[in-house]
């Protein structure tokens, strides 16, 4: 059983699928996002997938300062992926609303509204920033895995 | 065919054993091909093994009892229908089928295509259902040319038994079928240009968009399984001969397999995805024309 657990936990670090939600971004981070798909930083040689269905998901990217109109949409999704997740906040505005604090039009920042497990700072992040940040969460998200395990 | 022996087929070689290891392979050979055409680097050798472990270990959201027999029940019998499948096909000379095997290891190809129309509908999620729907559409298409090319088979080895009808063939028949085949195998297997029933981005993952964490599991499995199973299939048809030895034959089996794997792959990695006209105008011209040589080949060559 130990021996299960431990690769549970390699398999967890091996292999995070990513859900990509912009709530309400200017498509900067979205680009810088996708930007780490392509040949250039290619994240498919650590096990990174950008997958279409938030049930598939291990990692909720957000991008955007959580407007009012997405805040429904993001509860909806985080609620549909299943356990063990994290959540990446990926540039400034999820992180505090950035320009956009203080408007009427927007619910977040982001922790107000989910647990955020890394910030991603920058306006936009750059890719390195970007993968070096869903790199920590994957570790937190492996780490996690362990410590449930150890109180079950 | 005893029991014992079925049995052995069904679970060690070509079976579970076999097949399992080698679905994970193939599955890993299509991302590093396509990764590798497309300039990266692509994923490692374990890739495969490890996302179906993650999944298998996710705690899956709760749902009502019978959510969760069908989401457990259709990629379990979408699995245990391609490892029958394997078990049937014709790897040994010696491995002799029943009469009439062929009838059975053709719906029990179509089980999976099945269980993914249902599990698309049943899951009620409209990308499911549209993913279903062309699933359907697909799958009745394709199988017009596909099980015409079987019939110009059984009729060029004038018999329904597997073992026959992989050995006696002439050669331009042969020819003729395997190019039908290799032409069937994307839709079949859902990699471009005919991606169309689960375009991933699309519309998210088509049948599947609904199932997580171990429900989904088994579908990567069952998917990777029909890599193997198709695969061999054109491989078994394609081989006009049998070593004899065991070692051998399960070795020529695998290189055949493996050689498929990479045309469907780079065939795949250099297309883009057609709207599903154009896929069905495709199927019904080229496919069907080749189909329909073969038939006509199967005759005067009798």
């Amino acid at each position: 059983m130990r021996i299960f657990k431990q690769l549970v936990s390699i398999a967890r670090e091996r292999s995070p699928w990513l859900f990509h939600l912009n709530a309400g971004a200017c498509n900067g981070c979205d680009i810088e996002l996708v930007a780490c798909l392509s040949p250039r930083y290619d994240v498919e040689q650590a096990g990174m997938l950008l997958v279409g269905s938030p049930r598939h998901a291990d990692i909720l990217c957000v991008t955007g300062p959580v407007t009012r109109g997405t805040r429904a949409a993001l509860e909806a999704i985080y609620a549909q992926m299943p356990e063990p997740k994290a959540v990446v906040a990926i540039g400034s505005c999820p992180a505090s609303g950035d320009v956009f604090a203080g408007s009427p039009a927007i619910a977040g920042p982001l922790d107000q509204i989910l647990p955020v497990t890394v910030y991603i700072p920058g306006c936009p992040p750059r890719p390195h920033e970007i993968i070096n940040g869903i790199a920590r969460a994957v570790a937190i998200l492996a780490d996690k895995g362990k410590d449930t395990s150890n109180r079950e | 065919m005893n029991i014992g022996r079925s049995l052995l087929a069904f679970l060690v070689i070509p079976g579970l054993l076999y097949a399992v290891p080698m679905a994970w392979f193939m599955l890993w050979i299509e991302r590093k091909i396509r990764a590798r055409m497309q300039g990266r680097i692509g994923p490692f050798f374990f890739q495969p093994f490890f996302d179906f472990i993650k999944l298998i270990a996710k705690r899956p959201i709760l749902r009502s009892r019978f959510d969760t027999v069908w989401m457990i029940g259709l990629p379990v019998s979408a699995i245990g229908a391609l490892l029958a499948s394997l078990a049937l096909l014709p790897v040994f000379s010696t491995s002799s089928g029943f009469m009439g095997d062929l009838v059975l290891l053709i719906g029990l190809i179509e089980v999976p295509a099945l269980c993914a129309v249902l599990a698309g509908f049943a899951s009620r999620s409209i990308f499911g259902e549209v993913g279903a729907t062309r699933e359907a559409i697909l799958s009745i298409t394709y199988n017009v040319p596909f099980l015409t090319a079987i019939v110009a088979l059984a009729i060029s080895a004038k018999s329904i038994r597997l073992t026959d009808i992989a050995l006696i063939p002439s050669g331009a028949v042969r020819a003729l079928v395997v190019l039908t085949l290799l032409l069937c195998l994307p839709v079949k297997l859902r990699v471009n240009p005919f991606s169309l029933s689960n375009a991933e981005q699309e519309i998210y993952a088509g049948p599947t968009t609904e199932f997580d964490g171990p429900r989904l599991a088994l579908w990567e499995l069952a998917h990777g399984l029909e890599w193997v199973v198709l695969a061999g299939m054109a491989a078994c048809i394609a081989l006009p001969f049998r070593v004899g030895s065991w070692m051998g034959d399960i070795l020529l089996f695998a290189l055949l397999s493996f050689v498929t794997v990479i045309l469907v792959t780079i065939m795949a990695a250099a297309t883009a995805r057609l709207k599903i006209s154009n896929a069905i105008r495709f199927y019904l011209k080229w496919s069907m024309g080749m189909a329909v040589l073969a038939v006509i080949a199967a005759m005067f060559a009798r």
